[in-house]
């Protein structure tokens, strides 16, 4: 079966603007899940900088896109606030009192086509975006973020298989592999290995690409199989340009012992923000 | 009601392009006649009906109407998560199809018996659910809702030949359907079982005791209006429904009495226990439940003392 290539042109978001944004709100509103949206930034920012072919959010020929791991809702609001989809001003709003700005996202919001936040659905809701594209004769594609401790949920596979058996060479995954889950490693909790053969198995196009490389996420979204699903299997670091929460150190918390999953959950101090600030402007 | 639905559905595929038809790999000499008629609009989705309910959900987000068909607890319970999330978190058009009512899987044993599934979906209200208790008025609902722009659960009886006297294919969104009208008691059922619901009544008759006969056929929207107006005229109901008593048709009877202030004794008739490993056909669980005609009778003259 031939490859397509679709040639994308990048108007390019900042990772440094995505994670500047990430810290800002996750600061204001003194919530957690910080390593797990920055770990995302390179792959929502390729993903809107021209992988998605949206010509407005409301445009029903519009690429879907599902961010299965809702809790990196907050790097998606980023994504939609650097495209202009949703005010600046919206953010102010994240984790406040009758927000659509929840830690996972909401439908209801401009730019956001499904709403998850229980792992293991979102892929059900895009591959039914996908074979809705067949029955209406639309080239739209359907792009699905998805995490490696997600992998646990047998519905990931029910959907892996139906996507296979019926050939929806629309549907590409994006399988963010940072090697965490909730309460552990996943190797400690729910030891998987081999997920690129794992898929491979089930049907599946499988790309493997470095998660912080924009060049090559590009690269690897670009490819697929008319006639199957692919999946780009992202290696990535939590907590990804912020060099104490990649070692999982909890500054501020010295009572806590240091381990990855640390900045899962997390909130930043003070102290903590201006040094993930530095860190990030240094790197610009 | 099989039947009905499938014939309904494939009248309504011919006027709307976007009806489409998924299986959880169920349907056996019930979904050939849609599957043949419109093959590309026919998915069998396998064994995995939260994938099943969770594809849907994304069809509909396109546009299409699906209608995602299995055995009652594998489309209502097994993923009661994937409908809350999805369809109805969503506001989409899916028709969830639940078969086989209460006990109808009968010798198929308790993992098939549908005795929680309205109770459950109750607990979702942006989800429309539709009970019939016949195939003419399965027919009329299906055809009714089809244009309801939100999600729909339909608990669907197996029985193709079910008429329950005094129903005539009658059906609305939030209303009850009266089949027979008197003044001693009033009995409201739902379901296949309103078939001995209304046996009971017709031999309550015979020995003087006149009862009005109510069918409850939808929830969300409740049809809290007609049963409190037609429950004021009466000191005693009885509720009958092959489903546990918890959050169904007799909690939601309780439930209108108290919250109106109507005075009104009611008398639940359902399912008490969870399963004890026995199984049956229907007519034998109906009878080990109290929800045969003769035990309705009983009940009936128990509570009025007769």
């Amino acid at each position: 079966m031939s490859q397509t290539v679709t040639r994308i042109t990048a108007e390019a978001i900042s990772p440094v603007a995505l994670r500047r944004i990430i810290l800002a709100q996750s600061k204001r509103a003194n919530v957690g899940h910080i390593g797990s949206c920055l770990c995302v930034v390179e792959i929502l920012a390729a993903l809107y900088s021209g992988v998605l072919r949206v010509a407005a959010p409301d445009d029903p020929e519009r690429d879907r896109f599902v961010l299965a791991k809702g809790h990196a809702g907050l790097a998606l609001f980023g994504a939609l606030v650097l495209k202009g989809w949703i005010p600046e001003t919206c953010l102010g709003t994240f984790c406040g009192d009758d927000t659509l700005l929840g830690v996972h996202p909401e439908a209801a919001l401009a730019g956001v086509d499904f709403s998850t936040g229980s792992l293991g659905q979102g892929l059900c809701f895009a591959t039914g975006a996908a074979l809705a594209a067949r029955f209406q004769s639309s080239d739209r594609r359907v792009f699905c973020l998805i995490s490696d401790g997600e992998c646990n949920e047998g519905s990931v596979w029910e959907s892996a298989m139906f996507a296979a058996h019926h050939r929806l060479g629309n549907l590409t995954v994006i399988l963010d592999c940072n090697g965490q889950q909730a309460f552990g490693r996943t190797r400690d909790v729910m030891n998987c290995p081999n997920l690129p053969e794992r898929w491979r198995a089930f049907g599946w196009n499988c790309q493997e690409a470095d998660g912080h490389s924009m060049p090559d996420l590009i690269r690897s979204l670009s490819i697929r199989q008319p006639e199957s699903p692919s999946i780009v299997v992202a290696r990535t670091t939590f907590g990804k340009g912020v060099s104490y929460m990649e070692r999982g150190i909890p500054l501020s918390q010295t009572h806590l012992k240091p381990e990855p999953i640390t900045w899962h959950y997390l909130p930043m101090s003070d102290d903590e923000y201006r040094l993930a600030l530095d860190e990030l402007e240094k790197t610009r | 009601m099989r039947k009905a639905f499938v014939e309904t559905l494939c009248r309504l595929a011919h006027e709307d392009p976007r009806v489409l038809l998924m299986t959880g790999d169920l349907g056996y000499l019930a979904l050939e006649l849609f599957r043949d008629s419109f093959p590309g609009r026919f998915i069998n989705a396998g064994v995995a009906e939260q994938n099943m309910i969770g594809v849907a959900t994304g069809l509909a987000e396109a546009g299409l109407r699906p209608y995602a068909y299995s055995i009652a607890p594998f489309a209502a319970l097994r993923p009661f998560e994937f409908i809350r999330n999805g369809p109805v978190a969503h506001r989409l058009p899916v028709r969830i199809v639940g078969m086989g009512m209460g006990f109808e899987y009968g010798h198929s044993g308790p993992t098939h018996y549908a005795l929680e599934d309205v109770a459950a979906l109750r607990t979702l209200p942006a989800l429309s659910i539709v009970i019939p208790a016949d195939s003419r008025q399965a027919a009329t609902a299906v055809r009714t809702t089809a244009d309801h722009p939100g999600p729909v659960y339909y608990s669907l009886g197996k029985d193709d030949r079910l008429e329950v006297p005094g129903l005539n294919g009658r059906f609305e969104p939030g209303k009850v359907q009266v089949i027979r009208e008197g003044a001693d008691a009033a009995i409201i059922t739902m379901g296949s079982v309103s078939q001995e619901a209304a046996a009971a009544a017709e031999r309550l008759a015979e020995i003087g005791i006149q009862t009005t006969v109510i069918v409850v056929s939808s929830f969300n929207p409740d049809p809290d209006e007609d049963l409190t107006r037609l429950l004021r005229s009466f000191p005693i109901a009885f509720s009958v429904e092959a489903q546990t008593l918890s959050g169904g048709l007799g909690a939601f009877v309780s439930g209108v009495i108290a919250s109106r202030g109507l005075p009104c004794r009611l008398t639940m008739i359902g399912v008490r226990t969870s399963p004890d490993g026995t199984s049956g056909q229907q007519s034998d669980r109906w009878k080990k439940h109290g929800l045969d005609r003769e035990s309705i009778l009983r009940t009936v003259c128990d509570g009025l003392r007769i």
